[in-house]
């Protein structure tokens, strides 16, 4: 008996070391830059690496000052939420309707919303490239957020039809015998039940919107530049500024980090389309 | 209340049904007219421009290139090795994250102290920017000079390796590898905690070592699973971008050029509107095969 729970033990002790050893290897490079970050640049570059130092917040002040970093993380926020608004403002009704009143065609639709998805960006990098610039659409916000919304809503679409079908529909019966209209069923049974999930895609699509790098590089210069193009300006080697590029990232990764860990379950349903449950 | 006194289901009456039809069109119209815009308008576009002769650097040279643009860019080496490179790149990311990510899948399922923590922290890397991601590792990693990795390999007395001149490859599939990880943990890792405990626990009683376990019942449950991910990988490894142009611009010479890069490289670099709609075309295609077999899986899922 006492071996048994022994081994047991020594069981659950391999496997925490082994977890947090595969936890901590994989997040120490964010780890590195998070504490270089706090470094001055003549710590940050010095051949050998310091893991205790005299933590400085130096960096922060500074790319405010000098860089106005500003400026771009408003253009990350305004992007990514516009898109967002605009991705639920046509999402949800669509959704609410293949979900709720499905015809023959539904199922057609879905699949091909969803086949828009997978069109490569690079294929139509020119056209877009030259639409944007006879429109004036180049280097602005309206621009990002437009190509964001036509990006992201198949997989809001998709992700909001699944809420949607989880829906019991005893509840939405239940809500129809005792003689409540079609608008308050809607308010007053079906939002509520739905909300989490209308929020967890509204997450998911801020994060997508956040973290694109491809439209943003090539479609921005100077005004609508979010932080992605941002730090992608920095990648020629210039070596006395880590600390501060560090501290740029950071800023930049932080809220989306935060955003990741809360929805990760939801995410495993909007990437996969549902796919994989 | 008696049981026989109930509202018909709306459904049935006539009136209502007729009432609802043209609102749920008018709800989805937005979505599909919106998406429809963006599929057809571009696409027709890359499409003529692939068949004229059009560099935006001299904007009044126009005209009909037939199929010019396409034997140029056939026989031209840079897109075959474009091809070779997307290859190599989307089959190794493939590799490592689905084969570490069915070990990790089957670690994270155990029960073990601080679980949960370390799985946010193993699925970090997926939540940061391409553009950030590449900088930390170029910059803070594996720089010769002043990177971890030049440090530990010059305390070993191993001099320093310069990663992106001398395994450049190698290293965009190491950065990529590191970002889609965690997306292969946390799919295969969901699919795991649906596999019925009580098969697992009678083939424990059978005598079953873990190794037979693992290869006999968690992975063929898995195998959808191992599908999905990789097509939905491959579907977004085809267009790399923001790595590569943050740490090696393609280089040393062709090295780490993809396709998307090199689309890149002709549209925005040489303004070859002609040259990078064909390759753009032919990106399409490539992505398209792939998109048919993974919308298949998604349509039978959709049945059940």
């Amino acid at each position: 008996m006492a071996t048994q729970s022994n081994r047991k033990f020594y069981h659950k002790l391999w496997l925490s070391l082994l977890g947090w050893a595969v936890g901590l290897l994989l997040f120490f490079p964010v780890f590195w830059m998070f504490l270089t970050s706090f470094k001055t640049e003549v710590n940050a570059v010095s051949a050998v690496p310091q893991l205790f130092f005299q933590p400085t917040l130096e960096n922060y002040i500074t790319i405010q000052e000098r860089a106005n970093y500003f400026n771009f993380a408003m253009n990350s926020i305004v992007i990514s939420v516009g898109s967002t608004l605009l991705v639920l403002l046509l999402g949800v009704p669509a959704a609410y309707a293949m979900a709720f009143f499905p015809t023959r065609r539904t199922k057609g639709t879905l699949l091909w919303m969803l086949s828009t998805k997978m069109l490569p960006s690079v294929g139509v990098l020119v056209p877009i490239y030259i639409l944007f610039r006879n429109s004036s659409l180049l280097d602005t916000r309206i621009g990002l957020i437009l190509i964001y919304t036509l990006i992201n809503l198949p997989i809001a679409v998709w992700m909001i039809y699944t809420f949607f079908k989880d829906v019991p529909k005893e509840i939405l019966e239940a809500g129809r015998m005792d003689g409540a209209k079609t608008r308050q069923e809607l308010f007053h049974v079906l939002l509520p039940l739905a909300l989490p999930g209308i929020a967890s895609t509204a997450l998911l699509c801020i994060i997508l919107a956040w973290n694109e790098a491809f439209w943003s590089i090539n479609l921005t210069t100077t005004n609508a530049t979010p932080l992605t193009a941002f730090i992608a300006s920095f990648s020629s080697p210039q070596g006395l500024f880590w600390a501060k590029l560090s501290a740029a990232s950071s800023l930049a990764i932080a809220p989306i980090l935060i955003f990741g860990w809360m929805s990760q379950r939801q995410l495993v349903r909007g990437l996969t389309f549902g796919a994989v449950k | 209340m008696s049981s026989l006194t109930f509202q018909p289901d709306p459904q049935t009456r006539p009136k209502s049904r007729s009432r609802r039809l043209p609102n749920t069109s008018l709800l989805t119209a937005p979505s599909i007219i919106a998406l429809l815009l963006w599929m057809i308008v571009p696409l027709a576009m890359t499409v003529w421009f692939s068949f004229q002769r059009y560099n935006l650097i001299n904007p009044a040279l126009r005209g009909f290139a037939g199929f010019s643009n396409y034997t140029r860019l056939l026989t031209d080496g840079s897109l075959w090795s474009s091809i070779g490179v997307t290859l190599i790149l989307v089959g190794s990311v493939l590799a490592i994250t689905i084969g570490l990510g069915t070990l990790l899948a089957v670690l994270f399922n155990e029960e073990f102290w601080g679980r949960g923590f370390a799985r946010i922290l193993a699925i970090s890397p997926f939540f940061v920017m391409p553009t950030v991601s590449a900088l930390i590792w170029k910059n803070l990693l594996m720089h010769p000079v002043n990177g971890l990795f030049a440090f530990f390999t010059r305390s070993l007395g191993l001099g320093s390796i310069d990663w992106f001149a001398q395994f450049p490859l190698l290293s965009v599939i190491l950065i990529v590898s590191w970002e889609w990880l965690p997306f292969a943990l946390l799919i295969l890792l969901t699919a795991i905690q649906s596999l019925d405990q009580e098969q697992v626990e009678a083939a424990r009683m059978d005598g079953a070592k873990s190794i037979a376990t693992f290869r006999f019942i968690t992975l063929p449950h898995l195998s959808r699973a191992i599908a999905v991910v990789a097509m939905i990988e491959t579907i977004f490894l085809l267009t790399i971008f923001a790595e590569i142009f943050v740490t090696t611009a393609g280089g040393p010479g062709q090295a780490t050029t993809n396709l998307a890069y090199l689309i890149y490289i002709r549209a925005l670099l040489d303004f070859d509107v002609g040259g990078a709609s064909a390759g753009g075309l032919i990106a399409v295609v490539l992505a398209n095969i792939v998109a048919i077999f993974l919308m298949r899986l998604v349509a039978k899922n959709l049945e059940t």
